[in-house]
């Protein structure tokens, strides 16, 4: 304290020593430039992803209301997606619908599995296996998505049949396992969602399986001590622990089943219905779309690209804030503040 | 422990330092394909020697030239480089097949010395094109003739003809299966089975569909109601994304059927269909047959324009009327003085019958004489 007053207060008082309070007033000015060097480069990052952010959406925005004026169907209902002919009709029905209901079976295929892999390689695996599997969990998430939609159309896409044909005959009656025609190739929204899946699962148990490392010790002693099995362990400590890690996890993988381009355009049979016969080939996503369109649209086709991808920018939003909204009620129960 | 922090903070601040100035640097990169463009001519130098060992004529050109546009004719580009560079040796060229749109786009914003495109332009985009073609316009001049085929994957069945009423009804799902009556009546004595058809388009938007479906459209009448244009329209069948995988898919699929280039078709070793034209025989694809249709084709381009109309209903002789051309789009007047004379020399070189001659091998089909006397005309006129 004392130190401070006399740091801040002027000259006046003379009859102190003068090397301590000096190097004192040296060293302070120097901390003050390296913060305030910092505060501007933290604070200017910041900004900058701001305005980044700003700018795409303004630049969307833009090119999208473009589109849209010009649009002689609904641009939320139509199906397809005609911008050469005059007038042009486009809609988005069809992707909105292929795009959620893909990453929704993705996410409910993977998020599971993931937890599973994640636990198994934290609590369960000897260390001698655990390490080696983490290792190929990583490699799995270094493989571009070409890859994988190669993969999907030359293997996936052949050994999918026989499930479809299975889910047609004794799921048949739920609508959606319905074959229009039984036996046509898999290159369905249903395919897709399980490429997805697999291409989501690495993502996702890599994030958990750093937030299962997180959960503190001595919760899991005092649930053994309290004579808990390792399920119960897993089940009372762990789990509500690393639920908003969890749900963060799944957003990073929701974020690329969303957005996953190239892996759908090669392995989906695309076409402007919208069929909930899932196990049709039919449907599309926006990412497939732009892949598909991009390449031969004139001017307004590629504003009419823009505006998919603008509707698609905004739904990644929403799912977000809802991500972080469930987050931060569950914050005081997840035992994360204990 | 104070100190430690300090560091921890100093390295923070560095990250911090390397992240945004990694931003900045990806904010400016963004604008650096202009720079090639236009007027790179001056480090080429003069080496454009008259040592031309081969038939190409290099003239006074020299540079760089930049192209782009339809991938349908990129594998005839890459050949013609390849032979003209080999003897013009002072003239880089690099066509990159980036798709017909982009390709205009890319022609019409000044930075390439010609595009390659599937479609004629439009009147908007000539009118767009007098800005950047100083005190003349846009000009399509037809270069590469492409055969699109009709694949099928049938077993039993080796010779299949088809009339282009019975190819719209199998299209557009309203006949199901290869045995029905219409096929049957085409095909006397062929074994069809009662397998159902399985039609395969194209997801993207492609030249491929447009010539295909504009071909329905002329030849099928009402059975073919929709407008055509580069996306598909039609409904039911399967798609897929590409030629390559179009072909694929119809090799793999018992029943399939599906349109593709004929140099996908023969690499592939897939049956083609046959098309009843109503001329005497069936007509069997090949290049031969393309050039045939060609020849009987209009030129319907004003002003020097030279865009050529099919016709899609034509019944000469061993004519295969499905068939794309795709254009050279340059400047009739106005060409960047940088790149006229390398332009001039190459499409001179391409138009010429021993070039088209060499895509032959490749799918393609030469232009037939009475066309690429057209086009050796206007390519000589071209400032």
């Amino acid at each position: 304290m004392d130190m401070t007053q006399t740091a801040d207060a002027p000259p006046p008082s003379p009859p102190q020593p003068s090397a301590k309070p000096e190097t004192e007033v040296r060293e302070r000015p120097a901390l003050r430039a390296g913060d305030r060097l910092f505060l501007g480069l933290s604070g200017g990052s910041g900004i900058l992803l701001l305005v980044l952010m700003a700018a795409i959406a303004g630049f969307l925005s833009y090119r999208a209301v473009n589109a849209i004026s010009q649009d002689h169907g609904n641009f939320f209902t139509t199906f397809e997606w005609n911008t050469d002919t005059t007038p042009p009709v486009f809609g988005i029905a069809v992707l909105a619908f292929g795009t959620i209901v893909s990453s929704i079976i993705a996410m409910a295929v993977a998020v599971p599995v993931s937890i599973g892999i994640a636990l198994f390689i934290t609590h369960y695996a000897h260390r001698r296996i655990a390490s080696p599997l983490a290792y190929v969990v990583d490699l799995l998430a270094a493989v571009p998505s070409i890859v994988y939609g190669l993969w999907g159309a030359l293997f996936l896409v052949p050994h999918m049949n026989g499930l479809d044909l299975w889910l047609d005959r004794y799921f048949g009656w739920t609508y959606v396992f319905d074959q229009s025609t039984p036996g046509s190739a898999a290159r369905s929204l249903f395919t897709v969602s399980i490429l997805l899946a697999i291409m989501i699962v690495p993502i996702i148990t890599n994030v958990s399986r750093e937030v299962f490392r997180q959960v503190p010790r001595a919760h899991q002693e005092a649930a053994l001590a309290l004579g808990a099995t390792r399920w119960e362990v897993v089940r009372l400590s762990v789990l509500p622990f690393a639920r908003s890690g969890i749900i963060s996890a799944s957003m990073l993988g929701l974020g690329r089943a969303l957005g996953e381009t190239m892996a759908v355009a090669t392995v989906l049979s695309s076409s402007s219905v919208l069929s909930l016969h899932l196990l049709d080939p039919e449907g599309g996503t926006f990412a497939q779309n732009i892949a598909s369109h991009f390449g031969e649209a004139t001017n307004f086709g590629r504003d009419a690209l823009i505006a998919g991808g603008l509707v698609l920018f905004v739904i990644t939003l929403i799912v977000n804030g809802a991500a972080r909204l469930i987050i931060a009620r569950r914050k005081e129960y997840s035992g994360a503040n204990a | 422990m104070k100190l430690l922090r300090k560091n921890g903070l100093r390295a923070t601040a560095l990250g911090a330092l390397a992240v945004s100035g990694a931003l900045v640097l990806t904010a400016c990169g963004s604008d650096d394909n202009s720079g090639g463009s236009g007027s790179g001519s001056a480090s080429a130098g003069t080496g454009a020697s008259a040592s031309a060992a081969g038939s190409a004529d290099c003239g006074k050109g020299s540079g760089n030239l930049l192209a782009s546009g339809s991938t349908a004719q990129q594998n005839a580009m890459d050949q013609w480089v390849k032979n003209f560079t080999q003897s013009c040796s002072g003239i880089q060229i690099n066509y990159k097949g980036i798709g017909s749109g982009a390709g205009v786009q890319q022609f019409l914003q000044g930075q390439t010395a010609f595009a390659g495109s599937d479609s004629a332009l439009k009147p908007e985009q000539i009118a767009q094109s007098k800005k950047m073609c100083t005190g003349g316009q846009a000009i399509d001049l037809p270069m590469v003739g492409g055969p699109i085929s009709v694949v099928y994957n049938v077993p039993g069945v080796d010779n299949l003809t088809l009339d282009a009423k019975t190819m719209a009804q199998i299209f557009n799902s309203k006949i199901t299966k290869w045995n029905d009556p219409a096929i049957a009546k085409l095909n006397p004595g062929a074994k069809l089975p009662s397998t159902a058809i399985q039609p395969f388009h194209r997801s993207d938007d492609s030249g491929t569909t447009d010539n295909f479906t504009k071909y329905l459209i002329a030849a099928a009448g009402s059975d073919w109601p929709y407008s055509g244009g580069q996306t598909w329209q039609a409904k039911g069948g399967q798609s897929a994304q590409g030629s390559a995988n179009v072909t694929a898919q119809v090799k793999q699929t018992t029943g399939a059927i599906g349109y593709t280039e004929l140099s996908y078709a023969n690499a592939s070793k897939l049956s083609t269909v046959a098309l009843d034209t109503g001329a005497a025989q069936p007509v069997k694809i090949s290049s031969d047959a393309a050039s045939k249709a060609i020849a009987d084709a209009k030129v319907v381009g004003t002003n020097g324009d030279l865009a050529l109309k099919i016709n899609y209903t034509t019944k000469a002789d061993g004519a295969w009327p499905i068939t794309l051309v795709t254009n050279e789009i340059v400047c009739d007047k106005g060409n960047k003085q940088a790149t006229l004379d390398a332009t001039k020399s190459f499409l001179t070189y391409i138009a010429s019958a021993d070039a088209q001659k060499q895509i032959t091998s490749l799918g393609y089909a030469p232009l037939p004489e009475n066309i690429a006397s057209q086009v050796r005309t206007a390519i000589k006129s071209l400032s």
